[in-house]
């Protein structure tokens, strides 16, 4: 019994980001776990505490990425691996999804993959779905609790959240969930746990170790650059009076003159 | 240049989402001489069918089973990747809802073709298309583009194309095809739903009216509800308000929560905190109420009113209530 969990670094959402003329984008040197992934990082532990399976923190990226990969080992799991070739260097979402799927059959035995609800710097949450349907698992979105997990019956009820509201939803294993921050209280890494992770042997697969070809993994959509915000006007227009009626009458009056109601 | 456009048509309870009389809109603009087909899944879903042609489609594919009375990802996903494989359209269209990020994206796996997803900018290139849509917490914007073969599946952000102007009488011809999965062949159940029943969805809202720390407890979104219920608002929440448990977690607007871009977004007792402004950022107008002028969403918004919520918010209220009427 084994389970999976993908994670990345991401920028800090608190740094200053920058877009050069050459449309290429700068958000300062300092990256963090991204913050959904503590916590599907956290349930893949909690999981291996209840049901004594083996946990590998996995992911997609240059040797920077192994950050993440330290924090997953510091808080429980047992071995690392760092997915990265350089015929990844500009990868969409497809080109993930066709890696991580090749590296999970590679491990053999795994019945659960855990994600973070979406990469917080690229906002994208596609290679999570599309690497369900690369295995050919069945896919639970924006859990927020995992209500029953049997590995021996091959079973999983979650409650997940969706547009319409809160659903109930019963499936089999193996499958691939991603997780809402409501789903636990993320862990962080002990004294310990870090200089056991400090000391853990990474291995790095590639293209070859996969058993896929350039040509899989070739791009399907590409970014080509990036561009500044249109520019919002320096601070509000502030509304003065001498009550609250005053002042609400005279921004309701406002509002309706600019036609925004 | 005529393309073919596909267009999901996505109903929860039977009722139509208005994002997909956005993408409709959409795919009427880029399909030129084309043809723009809605595909309309569910059970009992007849209704739909003539809102979809006088939304723009000039083809509707129907597929009526109780199978797919609600979404689900495998009976959905084959079904869309069947029907786009036999009829190869150039795009495949949704709103960048939940159900349609998945939908696409696997379906775009299942078939190895290009995807662009939740967009705000859509262009066709050279029968390639080209897009934008905000990253990095909404401060900046990526442009990104199709460079491969394939139907092209792309999803557009709730509220960032107009609604189009329904012309009622337009029709065409229906297709109606069985599911593609026997109802034993799908492992996922629902077993219960609980609906967020009647409120107003956050991302389809025009207006929201959400509520930070500053309300002060559970007992302190009742003004902000007043509010939202005058004006046929949604009720949105900080995290703090949400971590406090002051509100439930689908109210929470931000980084780690929806990302809306209604006309007007009311901030009240919010600091607006670089997390919070990810998901509120692209709302046509601010209004931010706070005691403190030094509030950082002051920079944001387009009106502010510097005081106490409490007294504020009522008074909203009654004026909107006597000028609405
Ligand atoms: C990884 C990460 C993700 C995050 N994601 C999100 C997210 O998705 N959404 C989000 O909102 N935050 C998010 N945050 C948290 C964010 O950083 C802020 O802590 C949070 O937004 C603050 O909420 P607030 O504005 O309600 O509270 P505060 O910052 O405490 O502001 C309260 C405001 O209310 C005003 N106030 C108080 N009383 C009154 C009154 N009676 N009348 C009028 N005004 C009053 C105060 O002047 C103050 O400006 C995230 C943080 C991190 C680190
Ligand atoms: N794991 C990943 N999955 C998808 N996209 C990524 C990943 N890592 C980086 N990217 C994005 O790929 C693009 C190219 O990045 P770069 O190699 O920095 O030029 C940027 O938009 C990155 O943010």
């Amino acid at each position: 019994m084994h389970v999976v969990v993908l994670t990345k670094m991401t920028p800090d959402t608190e740094a200053t980001v920058t877009v050069n003329a050459s449309g290429q984008v700068h958000w300062g040197d300092k990256l963090v776990i991204n913050p959904w992934d503590e916590y599907a990082i956290t349930e893949a532990v909690l999981i291996k505490g209840a049901h004594n399976v083996q946990v590998t923190v996995m992911t997609v990226g240059p040797e920077a990425q192994s950050e993440a990969l330290k924090h997953g080992l510091a808080i429980g799991c047992d071995q690392a691996v760092r997915l990265w070739d350089s015929a990844l260097e500009k990868h969409d979402s497809l080109a993930y999804a066709t890696v991580v799927a090749a590296a999970i059959r590679k491990l053999g035995d795994v019945d659960l993959v855990l994600f973070g609800k979406e990469m917080a710097d690229l906002a994208t949450d596609q290679h999570i779905f599309q690497t369900a349907r690369k295995l050919g698992w069945n896919m639970l979105g924006f859990v927020a609790k995992i209500e029953a997990l049997d590995f021996a019956a091959r079973t999983v009820r979650v409650r997940r959240l969706t547009d319409r509201g809160a659903e109930v939803v019963a499936s089999r294993l193996p499958a691939v969930i991603s997780v809402l921050k409501d789903i636990n209280e993320p862990k962080y890494p002990t004294f310990i746990g870090i200089r056991k992770a400090a000391k853990a042997e990474v291995p790095v697969w590639g293209l070859a170790d996969l058993g896929l070809s350039a040509a899989e993994v070739a791009p399907r959509a590409q970014v080509l650059g990036y561009r500044e915000l249109p520019k919002r006007e320096g601070s509000a227009e502030i509304i003065e009076g001498a009550t609250a009626q005053e002042k609400a009458e005279k921004l309701v009056a406002r509002l309706l003159e600019e036609k925004i109601l | 240049m005529s393309v073919n456009v596909f267009v999901w048509i996505e109903q929860r309870d039977g009722q139509p989402v208005s994002a997909s009389w956005e993408a409709l809109g959409v795919a009427r603009t880029l399909a030129g001489e084309g043809r723009v087909t809605a595909l309309i899944f569910g059970a009992g879903v007849d209704p739909i069918v003539p809102l979809a042609f006088s939304y723009g489609a000039d083809a509707v594919i129907r597929a009526d089973d109780p199978s797919l009375a609600h979404y689900r990802c495998e009976p959905y996903v084959a079904l869309l990747a069947q029907q786009v494989q036999t009829h190869q359209p150039d795009v495949v269209l949704a709103g960048a809802t939940v159900a349609g990020r998945e939908l696409l994206a696997s379906a775009a796996a299942d078939l190895n073709a290009p995807l662009l997803h939740d967009v705000t900018e859509l262009t066709l290139e050279n029968g390639k298309l080209r897009a934008v849509r905000p990253v990095l917490g909404g401060k900046v914007l990526s442009v990104e583009a199709v460079t491969g073969d394939g139907p092209q599946f792309v999803t557009l952000r709730a509220r960032a194309f107009p609604l189009p102007e329904a012309q009622p009488g337009r029709s065409g011809e229906v297709i109606a095809v069985p599911p593609a999965l026997p109802p034993d062949a799908i492992a996922t159940q629902i077993e219960c739903v609980e609906s967020s029943g009647g409120t107003v969805s956050l991302t389809d809202a025009s207006i929201i009216v959400s509520g930070g720390r500053g309300v002060g407890g559970p007992e302190g979104f009742a003004p902000i509800r007043e509010l939202a219920e005058v004006l046929g608002a949604a009720v949105g929440a900080s995290r703090a308000a949400v971590d406090a448990g002051w509100i439930p977690y689908e109210h929470q607007v931000g980084q780690t929560g929806k990302v809306v871009s209604p006309d007007l977004y009311i901030a009240a007792g919010i600091s607006g905190a670089i997390q919070h402004q990810a998901g509120m950022r692209t709302a046509k107008v601010i209004v931010a109420i706070n005691k403190d002028p030094e509030a950082p969403i002051f920079k944001l918004a387009r009106y502010g009113i510097v005081g106490d919520l409490f007294e504020i918010l009522p008074a909203l209220t009654e004026a909107f209530r006597q000028r609405l009427k």
